[in-house]
Formats: C-alpha cells, sequence, structure tokens
C-alpha cells in the first residue's frame, strides 16, 4: 500500500494545490472585471459570484423577452407592501405633484425631477414578464424613462460602477450594476398597461428592471445615487436584500 | 485497472476474496458530492416551494389565476390563499441561495463525471445495456439475480435515464425560471410553453428525481446496506457469494 499511497498523496497534493491556486487566479481575474458582487463573500458566495459572473460574460446586453398585446394578464397582481407611511400620504393627497426623484452621487450635474419632467424624456414602453421570487408572476406593459437617459442628463461620471435607487418606505432601496442601469429596458416608469401607474404597483414612480426578479424593480422611488463602490451603503452588501437573507443579483 | 473488474453479468470472471475497487474514486466522489447536493436542492427546494405551492401552465400566473393544480400544503406568504390559518416562517432567502450554489456545484460535479465515464469507457462498458441484453430474459434475470459485480440492465437504463433525461432536464427547467437565462435564450424558454410551464416541469422533474432517489436507496438497503455502502465510500467489495443473499 505505502508506494500506491505516497503516488496518490502526491498528486492529491498536486491536486489540491492546483486546485487553490486556480480558485485564487480566477477570483481575482473575477475582482478585476467586476464579475463578484457586493454579496459575494460568505457562504453562498461561490453560488453567488458563479451565478453573477456567468451571467454578466453571457447577458451583460441581452433583451428581456416582450410579449404581444394578447399576453397582457387579465388579472395582475400587485404584492402587498409595507403600510405607506405619512410622507406618502401627503404626496398622494397633492396628486403626486410635489414627489421628486433625487439624481446625485457620482455625477456632474446632480438633480432632481417632477413627474412631470420625468415624463419629458423620451418615453419608452415594453410589455414584459415580471416575476416575483416566491414563483408567481404576471406580463404587463410598461412606460417610462429609461433610466439610461436620466443618467445621461445628469452626466455620470466615468468611474460609476453601480446606481443605487431608494424607496421613500424606510429601509428599502435596492442597486444594480452599470449593465443593468444603462440597459434600454431599464425604465423609471410611470405608466402601467396604458394607465397611470397604480400606487400598489409602484406608482406614482418605480424603478422596472426587466432582467431581473420583482424585488429588484423598487416601488416608489425617490432617490437615485451614482457611485464607484457599495461599501459605504447599509451594511455594504450592496442592497436590503442580502441584508434581509436575499440575494443582491436577482437575474439568477 | 480497476474497470476490469467489472464482470459482465454472464461472464465467468471470479472476484478473489481479497478487496478489490467496486467503484473507481471518481466515481465514488462525485456520487457523493452529488448526493449531498441532491439533498440541499430538495430541502431548499421544498422551502422555496412552500412560498407559493400553486403551479400554472404557460408564461405567468398569480393568486388571482387560477392554478393548474395546487398543493394541500400551507405558505410561508400571507398573500397565498392555502386553507390553513397560519402563515409558515419565511425561509426563502438562505433557501435560494443554497438551491443555486448547489445547483452549480452539482453542473460541475457533473461535468466531471461525464467527463470520466465517457473517457475512461464506463460509460460504454457498464452503463449501456451490452448486446442482447435488452431481452426479456435478462430483464427478468435482472428481477432474481443479485450481482454486486456488474449493474443489470434495468440498473443500467435507470441510470442512463437519470443522467441523461432526467438532470438534464432539471438544469433546463430551473434555468428557464431565470430572467436573465430567458433574456439570453428566450427559446429555450418558449419551447417549454413558458416561465410558469418551466416551472411546473421542475416540479414534476423534481420529483421523478425523489422517486429515483427513494427506490435507489431501497435497493441499496435490500441489496445489502454495509456492503453496498462500503463499496461506494471506500471502493472495497469482496466476494460476490458474500453479496448473495
Amino acid at each position: 500500500m505505502s508506494t500506491v499511497s505516497r503516488r496518490s498523496m502526491i498528486t492529491a497534493g498536486l491536486s489540491v494545490a492546483g486546485g487553490a491556486s486556480g480558485l485564487a487566479g480566477a477570483a481575482t481575474v473575477a475582482r478585476r472585471y467586476g464579475l463578484i458582487p457586493p454579496d459575494g463573500g460568505g457562504l453562498y458566495g461561490p453560488g453567488e459570484t458563479l451565478t453573477y459572473a456567468a451571467q454578466r460574460l453571457l447577458t451583460r446586453h441581452s433583451m428581456a423577452r416582450e410579449f404581444p398585446t394578447e399576453q397582457i394578464s387579465k388579472t395582475p397582481f400587485a404584492n402587498a407592501v409595507d403600510p405607506l407611511g405619512d410622507a406618502f400620504k401627503k404626496l398622494q393627497a397633492g396628486g403626486f405633484a410635489e414627489w421628486r426623484l433625487a439624481v446625485d452621487g457620482m455625477v456632474a450635474r446632480p438633480a432632481s425631477f417632477s413627474i412631470a419632467e420625468i415624463r419629458s424624456f423620451p418615453v419608452s414602453s415594453q410589455i414584459t414578464h415580471l416575476a416575483c421570487e416566491e414563483g408567481w408572476s404576471y406580463i404587463a406593459q410598461w412606460t417610462g424613462a429609461p433610466l439610461s437617459q436620466v443618467l445621461q442628463r445628469v452626466e455620470i461620471l466615468p468611474q460609476a460602477r453601480y446606481v443605487v435607487y431608494r424607496s421613500i418606505q424606510p429601509d428599502w432601496w435596492e442597486s444594480v450594476d452599470m449593465a443593468d442601469a444603462m440597459h434600454p429596458q431599464t425604465l423609471v416608469a410611470y405608466g402601467l398597461n396604458g394607465s397611470e401607474l397604480p400606487v400598489g404597483f409602484g406608482g406614482p414612480l418605480r424603478l422596472r428592471v426587466p432582467r431581473q426578479l420583482g424585488y429588484k424593480s423598487v416601488k416608489y422611488i425617490t432617490r437615485i445615487t451614482v457611485t464607484d463602490s457599495l461599501k459605504s451603503f447599509g451594511k455594504g452588501l450592496g442592497s436590503a436584500s442580502p441584508e434581509g437573507g436575499y440575494a443582491w443579483y436577482a437575474g439568477i | 485497472m480497476a474497470d476490469s473488474v467489472w464482470a459482465p453479468a454472464s461472464g465467468s470472471f471470479t472476484p478473489a476474496a481479497t478487496a478489490r475497487s467496486r467503484h473507481s474514486a471518481v466515481v465514488r466522489a462525485t456520487h457523493w458530492i452529488t448526493a449531498l447536493c441532491f439533498l440541499a436542492l430538495l430541502v431548499s427546494g421544498v422551502e422555496i416551494l412552500l412560498s407559493h405551492p400553486r403551479f400554472y401552465w404557460g408564461e405567468a400566473g398569480n393568486v388571482l389565476t387560477p392554478p393548474l393544480f395546487r398543493l394541500p400544503l400551507p405558505s410561508s406568504r400571507a398573500t397565498v390563499p392555502t386553507g390553513y390559518g397560519y402563515v409558515l416562517p419565511d425561509q426563502n432567502g438562505w433557501s435560494r441561495y443554497l438551491h443555486f450554489q448547489a445547483a452549480w456545484f452539482a453542473v460541475l460535479t457533473g461535468l466531471v463525471y461525464f467527463a470520466y465515464i465517457w473517457q475512461s469507457g464506463h460509460f460504454r462498458r457498464n452503463l449501456l445495456p451490452a448486446r442482447g441484453e435488452l431481452s426479456r430474459r435478462s430483464i427478468s434475470m435482472a428481477l432474481t439475480k443479485n450481482d454486486p459485480w456488474s449493474y443489470n440492465v434495468l440498473q443500467r437504463l435507470t441510470y442512463l435515464f437519470v443522467i441523461l433525461v432526467l438532470f438534464p432536464l432539471v438544469i433546463w427547467t430551473g434555468l428557464a425560471m431565470s430572467p436573465g437565462f430567458a433574456s439570453a435564450i428566450p427559446d429555450a424558454v418558449s419551447v417549454l410553453g413558458g416561465q410558469q410551464s418551466a416551472r411546473t416541469l421542475h416540479f414534476f422533474v423534481s420529483v421523478l428525481l425523489v422517486l429515483f432517489f427513494a427506490v435507489h436507496v431501497a435497493m441499496v438497503i435490500a441489496a445489502g446496506f454495509r456492503t453496498r455502502m462500503r463499496a461506494m465510500i471506500t471502493g472495497q467489495a469482496s466476494s460476490s457469494n458474500e453479496e448473495l443473499r
């Protein structure tokens, strides 16, 4: 047994060393090309990194499927949200005329847009599938301003890597990388199925990210912040979702 | 080569009483990694399912849509009408993290396994039914004879069905639920009938895999739990006479 085990021990040792240095090398390359998600540490880091890296290598420019009008769901479902706060109710009572969407961070010209100003951007419309991570879904027509247009207006700086967006509801914020932020189907949405976006579905303004699950499409957005790092936001995991146990990248 | 100990079922090869390698190291390692991944996928899959134990056909479906069928289970979401007076705790977050990580490990392990069985001849020699083996006689022999040194024709067909049909299907239907994957390869979703159809099919394929797992474990116990486990853990198996009950 001794000769066999020596050879197999050498082989095993070399494989372990090779595997470990291969992993370390892969991690360095992944970090260099921004393929590690902000929640890529910890127990589930390897799986999340594989998912996010694979998606970024293969689907950076892919388009979410769009459907014909007759496939729009007759019964879309507005998922439950926490009770809306006083700040929201006050703005709602004023017909959202005072609603503002602030855009700041790594931009040359920070701005604050009213809903009328958001509506003055080029209009984009899409009939896409919204899937909740729970398993249910609906198809609806979303209308809004492409986020890329809004970001171009405020002139994002070249070092921008992520876009953070917040709801008026406390502790509800998300972020996406520039691939999703600048994607032509990512909308600051104000319309649903030809009408104003109902409050239940996120009106007056919802960030619609059709290449990711529904929880990335945050309702009632009031602030967009462009940044080069997510470290200083919340616990540094990228968004409120990982802090609540859910993955930051929801394109799976 | 360790492979030489796999004698054909009808052969005259008599394994020595001394320990021989029944399963190669690659087969043993990939078997147990896959087993761990399977259990992780099963537990996390059930938890994910509990957040919406309803199924639909087509592209879209939600609690306002008539379901294709629903499972008589409570849910971890208050928005789902289940008939139960309580809501289960939300375990969806870690379940999803674990599900996708285990899926990655299983797929990578599967790639190693396929490369190995192809290159080593294990696939051709031990998994493909031998010529003339697809007869009624060899199938009835498979049901009565217990040969620990070779897979009989029913085992071969079952393993082939699992690794060539069920595993690829469960990966495909799983990927078809991913919005990123759907954007990259839309046809892979539409030929399944839509994303909700993919979810429903994913459930059924998983049920078949659980059935396979149950029968597999039952057969291992029936054929001699200790010797079969030893063979798959250490690779050691002794004289076939010892195996016959």
